[in-house]
């Protein structure tokens, strides 16, 4: 996949050349890197340098971050036919037939998500008790009449959900993450 | 280079586990852990878990390469993702390899599974199967423990490999030639029963002594997926030490979880179409949605059968498309309809003279597993407390055990626990003798792994070990010579050459009883085997017995190399048997007058069709 390059202005250009000397110059490293004449990833430290006059350094790019979350919509798919479920209209449907559904759907996905993440609540009191804390934003949000200075005291609404451990299936080199489901044809 | 761990590889039917632990240098006393088994999930998808299932997906070129982490261009799969595959592609994957193994009427080493597949499938013969299993765990072990390092690979530890306690000679015998073939190279077996045992006594630590004393008798139940195996093992006072020693082992019996779960999705699927039928629809469920039945009818089953209060399960099962509301079906199964098919259909209360029936098969039968033609498990059991009454000298119709231990994912269910334990102790009523006890602190579905990675702890010295041996004594048929009757065969004498109970590491030379080989071909003799006759000392001769009594097994094989000799010459040869530090029995002919010091060829138990 070669990415289209729109041609750079003129004045950018001379500016660019400017640049350029000075760094073949100085730089040995991007002087090695310039002139090897195939480098494949090219376009791209020229381009950065366009954007920011730093010295560039050449990384991998970092495996898009979709993919985990990909992976977890298709373990969720396979295991309980999350994505079917949340794709098709309900209106239409009873209650009956969307609960039959459902109980399929809770069934998988509880699986999936328990072989997959440990979940504990991140308050060990029962929802409805009083209870007395110091808050970190991270772990509690303080709902209701939100005023004064720790520590807190107020009702335990939500106990709220940790993960303590994930472990996410891993996929082989070149799997497409991007199919979520595979079609299938019966033959 | 010694072994760094101890490894037990528990080789199921239906599911393959590793247990290990390193093998201590002090004092301490590991205690092992499952190793988690790198597999693919789905297509292009890897996790790991602790159990691989024992399945072998023969992929087509439409699935492309079935890339691990340690070979991006595999061709078939093993584990998870060939499990599933056998619902969507069935005719293209290997299941029960291991039923097959010891199936005794077709060539195991010859490519035969998967049976019923289309032409253009590469068969894999039964040893195959066991072996790419095998080699699976080599390869996850040799990813995530050796990580490359050939000193820690699978190939160079101390391997402790599970068989049925039930399996014979020769199935022992192609269980390690999957294992050697897999590289696995300190290889020893164990039977699974004893596994669970071993695994019960690490859990319970040194409390084991207050539970199980001299004098009592363990019965192990072993209800898996796809197999039922029983072993009773005795501790017995031997001046003044505890020993443990196994007695009696049951008969192979192709009926588990599977079974269950088949039996009640079938039920399921009657009700469901009698419904839609009144409905004034009609039903056919495909074949995904059967198997969708059955998965969701043993969640039902599990939660009914654990659960006293619950009257009912809601069964839902979805349709192949992706509208998944519309195409859902549902139903429910009530407590009375599981315990009527599983309580009462696979362990019933049956009285201790109960016997397991027996069809006479159609002339001609389909060529495939031996399943068991009854489905009650208790009958099974209480044919095999009778069969050996007299296992430990006493008086009675059957053998009294004091003690059950339970292992095997069927015996999760408590219901199921009772259920046996109930039978035992009406058996051991109408024998006027107390009642069994229930060992507790079973580790049910991982067990035999663990408990055969403490055996292997054990060996080192590390704890008590079982005694046991051959677990059947072993027949060499020899035809009488008498002027042959049309119609009528000539009667066989069995020549005792392996008593039961042979110890690992011994010998024992067949006095008397020549038999003779042809120089450069290949005899064979009709070879017999028998769990219940414990007096047969080598040498026997045993004219008559009782029908069940001695049972017949694929026959032996002896190839004489013409090397020295005149071909078609008739050279006699006496038998010796031994059994290998690995536990698999050798029976080596000896020529009565040798032609070199030490002169001796390997007969091998031959795992041929004859028909």
């Amino acid at each position: 996949m070669v990415p289209a390059v729109a041609p750079l202005p003129f004045t950018t250009r001379i500016w660019f050349a400017w640049v350029c000397f000075f760094k073949v110059l100085f730089d040995g490293a991007f002087a090695a890197k310039a002139y090897a004449p195939a480098l494949p990833p090219a376009p791209e430290p020229p381009k950065q340098l366009a954007e920011t006059p730093k010295p560039a350094r050449v990384e991998p790019p970092p495996p898009p971050p979709t993919d985990a979350a990909l992976q977890l919509l298709a373990l969720f798919q396979r295991e309980g036919r999350f994505v079917d479920f949340l794709e098709e209209e309900v209106a239409s449907f009873s209650d009956a037939d969307i609960g039959a559904a459902a109980r399929v759907v809770h069934a998988g996905c509880r699986k999936a998500l328990r072989d997959h993440v440990k979940l504990e609540p991140v308050r060990p009191e029962e929802e409805g008790t009083k209870v007395t804390l110091e808050t970190s934003p991270a772990e509690v949000k303080l709902t209701g009449n939100v005023a004064g200075s720790g520590p807190y005291t107020g009702a335990l609404r939500h106990r709220g959900w940790r993960a303590t451990d994930v472990t996410l299936p891993q996929a082989v080199q070149g799997h497409d993450a991007r199919i979520v489901a595979q079609a299938e044809v019966e033959l | 280079m010694s072994a760094r761990y101890v490894v037990g590889i528990d080789l199921g039917t239906t599911h393959t586990a590793l247990a290990y632990a390193p093998v201590p240098t002090g004092d301490e006393k590991p205690s092992p852990e499952m190793l988690s088994i790198p597999q693919l999930v789905a297509q292009g998808t890897i996790e790991a878990r602790d159990l691989l299932p024992s399945f072998f997906y023969v992929a087509h070129e439409s699935d492309g390469p079935q890339a691990l982490p340690w070979d991006a261009g595999r061709t078939y799969v093993v584990g998870e993702h060939a499990r599933a595959r056998g619902v969507d592609a069935p005719a293209r994957v290997v299941a029960s390899a291991k039923s097959w193994l010891c199936h005794p009427s077709v060539d195991r080493r010859s490519p035969i599974l998967p049976a019923g597949a289309p032409a253009d499938v590469e068969r894999i013969s039964p040893v195959e199967a066991s072996w790419r299993y095998l080699e699976h765990l080599v390869e996850a072990w040799d990813h995530v423990v050796a990580k490359g390092d050939p000193e820690l690979s699978l190939t160079k530890q101390s391997v402790v490999l599970t068989v049925p306690a039930s399996f014979d000679a020769a199935a022992r015998e192609l269980t390690t030639e999957a294992a050697y073939a897999a590289g696995l190279t300190d290889l020893t077996l164990l039977e699974e029963p004893q596994a669970a045992f071993y695994s019960w006594l690490g859990n319970r630590g040194d409390a084991w002594r207050k539970d199980v004393q001299a004098g009592d008798v363990v019965l192990v139940v072993d209800v898996g997926g796809g197999t039922s195996d029983f072993s009773v093992i005795a501790a017995v006072d031997r001046g003044g030490e505890l020993e443990l020693e196994r007695v009696a082992v049951g008969d192979h019996i192709l009926l588990g979880g599977d079974n269950m779960d088949l039996l009640l999705a079938h039920i399921v699927e009657t009700k469901m179409v009698a419904e839609a039928e009144a409905a004034g629809r009609t039903l056919e469920l495909d074949r995904w949605q059967k198997v969708s039945l059955q998965h969701a009818a043993r969640g039902a089953k599990e939660r009914l059968l654990a659960d006293a209060n619950a009257p009912s399960a809601q069964i839902a099962i979805a349709g192949k498309g992706s509208k998944l509301i519309g195409g859902t079906l549902r139903t429910e199964i009530t407590r009375a309809e599981v315990e009527q098919a599983i309580v009462e259909g696979f362990f019933p209360l049956v009285a201790s003279s109960a016997r397991p029936t027996v069809r006479t098969r159609a002339a001609l039968t389909q060529l495939g597993l031996p399943y068991a033609q009854d489905p009650a498990v208790t009958k099974h059991l209480a044919a095999l407390l009778a069969r050996h009454a007299s296992a430990l000298g006493a008086e009675g119709k059957m053998l009294r055990p004091t003690r059950i231990l339970f292992n095997g994912g069927v015996m999760k269910s408590a219901a199921l626990r009772d259920r046996v334990a109930q039978s035992v102790d009406a058996w051991l009523g109408e024998d006027g003798a107390p009642a069994a006890k229930v060992l507790d602190g079973a580790d049910l579905d991982l067990a035999v792994a663990r408990g055969a990675a403490a055996y292997g702890l054990a060996r080192l010295g590390k704890g008590v070990r079982i005694r046991g041996g051959t677990a059947r004594a072993y027949y060499v048929g020899i035809e009488s010579a008498v002027p042959s009757i049309p119609g009528m065969e000539p009667p066989v004498t069995a020549l005792c050459v392996a008593p039961f109970g042979m110890e690992e590491g011994s010998a024992a030379d067949v006095e008397g009883g020549e038999l003779g080989v042809v120089v450069g071909e290949k005899v064979s003799f009709r070879f017999f085997g028998s769990s219940v006759r414990r007096q047969d000392a080598v040498g026997a001769q045993i004219e008559r017995w009782k029908g069940a009594e001695i049972e017949e097994l694929a026959p032996i094989e002896v190839d004489l190399p013409a090397e020295g000799r005149t071909q078609g010459d008739v050279v006699p040869v006496t038998l010796r048997a031994s059994v290998t530090e690995v536990g698999t029995l050798l029976l080596e002919a000896i020529p009565t007058q040798p032609r070199r010091p030490d002169e001796r060829w390997k007969v091998e138990l031959s795992v041929r069709s004859e028909t």
